[in-house]
């Protein structure tokens, strides 16, 4: 059985990485951004997942649940601010929100 | 007891800092207390000082507060260093310091600016303190800062006149030109000797430069003109005439007594530098003649009281400055401690007269308080003999007289000075005594509002009896040849050698000196009491010289022409400050980048992220540049 | 073994691409599950069972339900959906496309000029996982925990709404 390498398994983290970040850039709407975020932290807990099967450790793993957790506490308070913000401004365009500019 | 020492300029210190922090909350009386009390026990301590150190025969006692700075290869120390010359000129500052502040109480009593008055004679008198009690050179100047800084506050003291402010900055500006030329001269010295330690200076000039040599020159014309500015001599002496704006206590202590003697001090004391350079002496000389002849033509026309003993205090420093510029250093001290006693005389007495007339300066408006004033009278009298140095009964007699011998017996004398000087004698004897006799003398023009006080005439009193006894304390050949003051300063100045041969004649100088001053008296007295109806004929036959007298032999315009018109013509094109454009244009170069950057601040989420994502794609490739 | 890993690779990136370019929300969110499922069945195969556990039951389960109520709660119409449409037009795609590639091939790069060590060979079992957990990274633990509360308590407050006092009179023309 020919065995995963690990360039694969990283190239996999970078391209879904990749693509959270092209959609954070293009969305406008703050919910998908929101969403794209999750899929970047779920791609850098991929890369961690692959680096502690590389080592055969189980610290990569440990890792991965702190990354779960703080996904987790990130989007509880995030969508509690998007509630905020569409109450505020009636629209869930990101660009709306630009007071703080000059 | 020497240990004392310290609290000579300290108490004053005190005094002007406590006057100062709670003027608004003390009254006048406990105001006068601390401002003459400092004083006072200055003078107390000086006497125990004076003693103990005359006693021990030490010829120098050097007292260190502290170590002031070390920069480079300079070590300053707040240090004090009493000798002979120091101590004379201790006495004099705190006994008519004292003096005058108790005059004071009485003068300024009406005044709403009675704490600030007391709390700036105080600081005066510590800067001069500290002035002459200077152990090095930094010190010395940091005193002489400060009393040009005292004279400015009290110069334009009723400050809400504008001319008094006026004065006060043109006494500061031409001082400062004095002091600049100062400071290079401080600056060369230490560049010859790496220190400014005045003793070591001193003992190592004589090894380091040869007489004449290029550097000794420079360094003394450079102090020279120090000395030039803080005295009123020529060519910057434009100030002391219109410092006359200041209260008369003001002008007594400051413009009579003391600070204008700084110059006198300083060249005394860095007697050795203008022996290694007989040329500066020779133009010390050359200035103090020059400007005697020039100060007493001009004091003979003025009809301010003040402005004439303005004048005279012009030319009596000039006499000063020609004994130290043939060589007679004690006999300049000495003609100095004694034009401190009655000049402060002349002009606390002239206070006196012109507030008892409420304010009046004119004289030719005086008159006839010969009988209604008689103890002022009595005591400017004595003053103005003194000044005159009317012969034998004068204090002013024996100092101005030694002067004079020593101009033409003196090693470096010049016949040019002794013809100079003598030419001066009789006009101030016939300036001095045109002053009594419109003063006193005559019709009464303006009555008087109010006599002054016993805290004014006691002072008076006292200056008027320092003024004929101090003389005696050194007397010529002919008197029996008493040199109490001068053995006092040997071991600080050195002698004055004489010409060969002239010892014997000295009594024929002062035959002709006696001549001269009792003439001059006669003509004051002729032309202003018997027979007063020639002077308006003779004034108009003279009319343009005596214009030019009474405008201080021109300088003022002089000056005016020269320097204060282009400044405020170039200010004036200056209106808009080229060099601000400077700092301005710094400003708009940073607005312009701020408009610009303020751009990327959107407030646009995505624009922030784009952002990051930059940052991000440069730094790994530059880490991939790096390391590959 | 690897063939599995290849096919849940493919199904992960194409389910991603799917759900950045969806308009409606609720598609997106259902190929995110899909995505998270396959990343589920890639981390199996990495040897770790317990984090292939975690992801469907957290993050699939937990996480993606979340957003799923709280678009309930905004009550989003037809408009959202041309909304989007409106907002996401080809010209928006260019500008991220190429910075996102070039870090993509400077990552590429990173990754090529390493060691090829084999991935997969033996499992680490939650037990392993366990004992690492509460062993050397008990503090780790304890840091969620505070994490997971302030969390808690931040979104707590932070979505409550106030409601708004208004005179009865403005009442009507508040709307």
């Amino acid at each position: 059985m020919k065995a995963i390498s690990v360039e694969a398994g990283l190239l996999l983290a970078g391209i879904l990485f990749m693509l959270g970040l092209i959609s954070v850039l293009v969305r406008r709407n703050i919910i998908f951004m929101l969403i794209s975020v999750e899929i970047m932290l779920n791609a850098a807990g991929l890369a961690f997942i692959v680096a502690g099967s590389k080592w055969i450790q189980p610290d990569g793993q440990v890792m991965f649940i702190f990354i779960l957790t703080m996904a987790a506490a990130e989007v509880s308070v995030g969508l509690a601010l998007i509630l905020q913000i569409y109450h505020q401004l009636k629209t869930l365009d990101s660009d709306a929100a630009n007071k703080m500019n000059g | 007891m020497k240990e004392l020492l310290w609290l000579i300029p300290t108490l004053p210190f005190l005094g002007a800092l406590i006057l100062i922090a709670f003027s608004s909350r003390l009254s006048k009386s406990v105001s006068a207390v601390i401002g003459s009390g400092s004083i006072g026990l200055g003078a107390l301590i000086t006497l125990l000082v004076g003693y103990d150190f005359l006693s021990s025969g030490l010829p120098s006692y050097r007292y260190v507060a502290w170590n002031w700075f070390e920069v480079g290869d300079l070590s300053t120390a707040f240090a004090f260093h009493l000798d002979a010359l120091s101590l004379v000129f201790l006495f004099v500052i705190t006994f008519i310091g004292f003096l005058i502040h108790i005059y004071s109480v009485g003068y300024m009593h009406d005044d709403e600016g009675f704490t600030r008055f007391f709390a700036y004679l105080n600081l005066f008198v510590c800067s001069m303190l500290i002035l002459v009690l200077a152990d090095n050179l930094v010190l010395m100047y940091l005193g002489w800062e400060g009393v040009g800084l005292c004279s400015y506050l009290l110069i334009g003291f009723w400050y809400e006149e504008e001319k008094n402010g006026y004065a006060a900055r043109k006494a500061f500006i031409i001082t400062r030109v004095g002091d600049t030329a100062m400071a290079i001269g401080l600056f060369m010295l230490f560049m010859s000797f790496g220190t400014l330690n005045i003793q070591e200076i001193l003992t190592q000039a004589p090894q380091t430069w040869a007489v004449g040599s290029q550097m000794a020159v420079v360094a003394a014309f450079l102090l020279l003109g120090g000395a030039v500015g803080k005295s009123a001599q020529l060519p910057l002496q434009a100030w002391l005439p219109d410092a006359m704006a200041g209260p008369s206590p003001v002008s007594a202590l400051i413009h009579a007594a003391t600070m204008v003697t700084a110059g006198v001090y300083l060249i005394a004391r860095m007697h050795v530098i203008y022996e290694l350079a007989p040329v500066a002496q020779l133009w010390v000389g050359i200035i103090g003649a020059a400007t005697l002849t020039i100060a007493g033509f001009s004091a003979l026309t003025q009809f301010d009281l003040k402005r004439v003993l303005a004048y005279s205090t012009i030319s009596q420093i000039g006499y000063m400055f020609l004994a130290l510029g043939i060589g007679a250093w004690s006999a300049g001290i000495f003609h100095f401690m004694i034009h401190a006693f009655f000049k402060a005389l002349l002009f606390l007495a002239a206070g006196a007269v012109i507030m008892a007339l409420h304010h009046e300066q004119d004289m030719f408006k005086m008159g006839g308080l010969k009988k209604k004033m008689p103890i002022i009278y009595l005591t400017f009298l004595i003053g103005a003999a003194s000044l005159a140095a009317l012969p034998l009964i004068t204090g002013g007699f024996y100092s101005k007289d030694q002067i004079l011998w020593l101009t033409w017996a003196g090693e470096k004398g010049n016949i040019m000075f002794f013809l100079a000087a003598l030419l001066g004698a009789f006009i101030t004897s016939i300036y001095t005594f045109r002053m009594v006799f419109l003063t006193f003398f005559g019709e009464e023009k303006t009555h008087i509002s109010h006599m002054p006080g016993k805290s004014m005439t006691i002072p008076l009193v006292i200056l008027a009896a320092l003024s004929t006894l101090a003389g005696f304390i050194e007397l010529p050949h002919t008197f029996g040849h008493v040199t109490i003051f001068s053995d006092l300063l040997t071991p600080v100045l050195p002698e004055i050698t004489l010409r060969e041969g002239v010892e014997s004649s000295e009594w024929i100088i002062q035959l002709v000196a006696a001549v001269v001053a009792l003439s001059g008296v006669y003509i004051a007295y002729y032309f202003y009491v018997k027979r007063t109806e020639l002077r308006p004929g003779i004034k108009s036959a003279v009319r343009d010289t005596y214009q030019f007298f009474h405008y201080g032999w021109g300088f003022d315009t002089l000056y005016n022409t020269v320097f204060v018109r282009p400044f405020v013509f170039i200010a004036t094109i200056n209106k808009n400050d080229v060099v601000d454009k400077f700092y301005t244009g710094l400003v708009l170069v940073a607005e312009f980048f701020n408009r610009v950057f303020v751009k990327t601040q959107s407030g646009i989420l995505r624009w922030y992220i784009m952002g990051i994502v930059i940052g991000a794609i440069l730094i790994l490739a530059l880490s991939l540049i790096v390391n590959p | 073994m690897e063939t599995t890993f290849y096919i849940a690779a493919a199904i992960a990136v194409l389910a991603t691409i799917m759900v950045i370019t969806r308009y409606n929300i609720v598609h997106a969110l259902l190929y995110l599950v899909v995505s998270f499922l396959a990343i589920a069945v890639v981390f199996y195969i990495l040897g770790a069972p317990f984090i292939a556990a975690l992801e469907v039951i957290v993050y699939a389960g937990a996480i993606v339900v979340l957003i799923i109520f709280v678009i309930m709660m905004l009550n989003l119409k037809k408009e959202s959906v041309e909304q989007e449409e409106k907002w996401i037009t080809k010209k928006v795609w260019v500008g991220p496309a190429i910075l996102c590639s070039i870090l993509l091939v400077e990552l590429i790069y990173i990754l090529t000029t390493a060691d090829g060590t084999v991935l997969g060979a033996k499992q680490v079992d939650s037990k392993a996982v366990g004992m690492s957990l509460y062993g050397p990274y008990v503090i780790g633990v304890e840091l969620c925990g505070l994490l997971l509360m302030a969390g808690i308590v931040g979104a707590y407050h932070l979505g409550r709404q106030k409601k708004k006092v208004v005179h009865r009179f403005l009442e009507k023309a508040e709307e």
